[in-house]
């Protein structure tokens, strides 16, 4: 075989090489294309207009000005960040001493089935559960009736749309996204690293915050991240759980699209939360000194 | 230190039972066993991650009955080192400092002045993976030392090692313990670390020390023939003893082979024994006459020389029961040239060869029980 035709025959295998891998990665790309990148340049194109007539638009900033002019917008933008981040850290503090307890104590087919205990509820959708929460927690519901015959209340107690209400609600829905990467980065954690922490003068505190906390930091961050982004997402909870008084960002988006048929101004609101939790990871991550790589790779 | 009748049980076996030994300041104490014959569960014990279910552990005096591993005056070093990946190895070693609240510039001082002694000076920066498997055995035990234990335990540290960094260790381990003075208690399962680095060891099967003693103790004057078998190599045979002059005993295998050997224990004529010899023991020759006039000749035929440098040995047949039997050639060179089924007469003094009642359970026909 001559050069040329070698060269030719490589420069063959080459483009099949390219062929097989842009067809495997054909699914995801169009996934990525059609589902997530055409939305939302066309949302990022309608955020960016303003109605000055009868099918007329122009180019313009208004919808933007409009979230800092009205001080409800940004309001419950922050709100909602406040609280997303609060939902995340009570998760993160409910979710550690189980995936704890799955990943360290129980040994076993008893860790599995703690596993599936936390699984369970998802069976369920979010809906049913949430609707579980009511008929817990509303006026004629069973804990309130529970607190009078306790003595403990006079009257039954509205305990339904109260900001602690979403927070427990939040926390319950998004348990099981913190405990999987906490508990795979607690596995992880060679139990003689404890003994020999243990042995060397350390007690159970500082043990959990210079061996076992930076051991799991990328799980927790992992965690945290997943968790944060699904609380500030969410409308289905606060709004069933919250009422009137939610006041969630996600209802000022869905306000503007479907109550008030102004996609302009929802487009704005939509790519204002994406700024936010982009945001907020970013300096998450910063803080804890973290990188994104690292974390995903928990996930 | 002092243990008092420790004992610890698992379910349906006893771990430990009832030991009792104690070891001296500034001591090298080795426990040697096979494994799962309770060496780390003892170990454990000291440092105090299991509790005793019987006797108690005393260091220094005081009953360490009820304290918790972070509040004893011992330090242990892991088998696999168990150092923090999250930390250089200046946060390492000065790790057990913080714990007690020395303040951050003494602790630096210190854990420096500690990887200084220990030959890592300038390694304070450096990431726990970054550095070799020896490097990281001295940071494990600087670690240790740097807290100035009574007692620092030492769980297997050289199992991971390649061969001849094992080696390199065992003397750097004796020569850091001399320098430091601190009380080292050793487990292993090789017999070599044990006999080389202790002043005093424990040889210990199902729970219990089988022996306690120097290592010229072990090696020259075993106590049972557990230990005679696990220390060093030896050639055993199994037979019955078939008269008596004081201590030594003759010896007979089934078979038909006489041996006479020094016994150890209450042996009746007629009872079943076992014999050890040591290889080294041995004398070999080529004629019958050239051997030490005043022992029992024996003949052979050279089944295979195993050649090991200084350590070289020639596996025979002993001629009538063609049993097995090891002698290790002298250092002259003298037998270097044996070949395969060459005849050749041996003998051993009886005085050096141990005689001990045979163990019930322990079967076997076959004459050489070596090991390492």
């Amino acid at each position: 075989m001559d050069p040329a035709n070698r060269d030719r025959a490589a420069d063959e295998r080459r483009w099949q090489g390219r062929l097989v891998l842009g067809l495997l990665l054909a699914p995801a790309l169009l996934w990525l294309g059609a589902l997530i990148v055409l939305p939302h340049v066309h949302l990022a194109i309608l955020s960016l207009r303003e109605r000055v007539g009868p099918r007329h638009y122009v180019a313009s900033l208004a919808q933007y000005e409009t979230f800092f002019a009205e001080p409800l917008y940004w309001h419950v933008f922050v709100r909602t960040a406040v609280m997303s981040v609060l939902a995340t850290l009570a998760t993160l503090v409910l979710a550690f001493p189980v995936a704890w307890i799955i990943a360290k104590l129980a040994r076993g087919r008893a860790g599995s089935l703690l596993f599936i205990v936390c699984l369970i509820p998802f069976w369920v959708s979010e809906t049913v559960r949430t609707l579980g929460w009511m008929i817990l927690l509303r006026e004629s519901g069973v804990l309130p009736a529970l607190l009078v015959k306790l003595g403990l209340t006079a009257m039954p107690v509205e305990l339904l749309y109260r900001d602690a209400t979403i927070l427990v609600g939040l926390v319950y829905t998004s348990l099981l996204f913190m405990v999987v990467p906490l508990v795979s980065s607690l596995e992880s954690l060679d139990n003689s690293l404890i003994e020999a922490a243990y042995d060397l003068g350390a007690g159970g505190f500082a043990i959990l915050r210079t061996i076992v906390i930076p051991h799991a930091a990328p799980g927790i961050t992992a965690g945290c991240i997943v968790v944060f982004m699904l609380t500030l997402g969410n409308y289905l909870t606060p709004t069933l759980l919250g009422g009137k008084n939610s006041q969630w960002f996600t209802e000022q988006i869905y306000t503007q699209f479907i109550t008030r048929f102004n996609w302009e101004q929802g487009a704005a609101f939509g790519f204002l939360l994406l700024g936010l939790s982009t945001a907020l990871v970013v300096i998450g991550l910063k803080l804890s000194g973290q990188r994104f790589g690292d974390v995903m790779r928990q996930t | 230190m002092v243990a008092d009748a420790v004992v610890k049980r698992f379910a349906d076996h006893v771990a430990v039972d009832s030991l009792s030994f104690s070891v001296e300041r500034g001591s090298f104490f080795s426990i040697l066993g096979p494994s799962g014959c309770g060496k780390t569960t003892l170990l454990r014990m000291i440092a105090g991650f299991i509790a005793p279910d019987g006797g108690d552990i005393r260091i220094g005096g005081n009953s360490m009955r009820d304290i918790a591993p972070n509040r004893r005056p011992v330090n242990m070093v892991f088998q696999q080192l168990a150092l923090f990946p999250m930390m250089s190895v200046g946060e390492n070693v000065a790790f057990g400092l913080a714990r007690r609240g020395v303040p951050r510039p003494e602790r630096i001082r210190r854990s420096n002045a500690m990887l200084e002694r220990v030959g890592l000076g300038g390694f304070s920066g450096k990431r726990v993976d970054e550095l070799s498997g020896g490097q990281r055995q001295r940071v494990a035990i600087a670690r240790s030392l740097v807290l100035e234990p009574t007692l620092l335990l030492l769980d297997e540290p050289l199992g991971a090692l390649d061969l001849k960094l094992r080696e390199h260790m065992k003397i750097e381990l004796k020569q850091l313990q001399a320098a430091f003075g601190t009380t080292f208690v050793y487990i292993t399962h090789d017999q070599s670390e044990a006999l080389v680095l202790s002043d005093h060891v424990g040889v210990m099967s199902e729970g219990r020390f089988e022996q306690l003693g120097s290592p010229q103790d072990l090696y020259y004057r075993p106590q049972t023939p557990f230990v005679a078998a696990f220390v060093g190599a030896n050639n055993r045979i199994v037979g019955r003893a078939t008269s008596k002059d004081g201590a030594l005993i003759e010896v007979s295998t089934d078979d038909g082979w006489i041996v006479r050997a020094q016994g150890t224990g209450a042996i009746a004529v007629g009872d079943a024994v076992e014999v050890f010899v040591r290889p080294e023991v041995a004398t070999l020759a080529r004629a019958a006459r050239d051997l030490p006039a005043d022992q029992p000749r024996h003949a052979g035929e050279v089944q295979s020389v195993l050649f090991d440098g200084a350590n070289s040995a020639v596996l025979l047949l002993e001629a009538r029961t063609r049993r097995e039997f090891r002698i290790a050639l002298p250092q002259t060179g003298q037998f270097s040239d044996l070949t395969p089924r060459e005849k050749i007469a041996f003998s051993f003094d009886p005085a050096r060869a141990v005689c001990f009642p045979a163990r019930a359970g322990v079967a076997g026909r076959d004459g050489s029980g070596q090991q390492g």
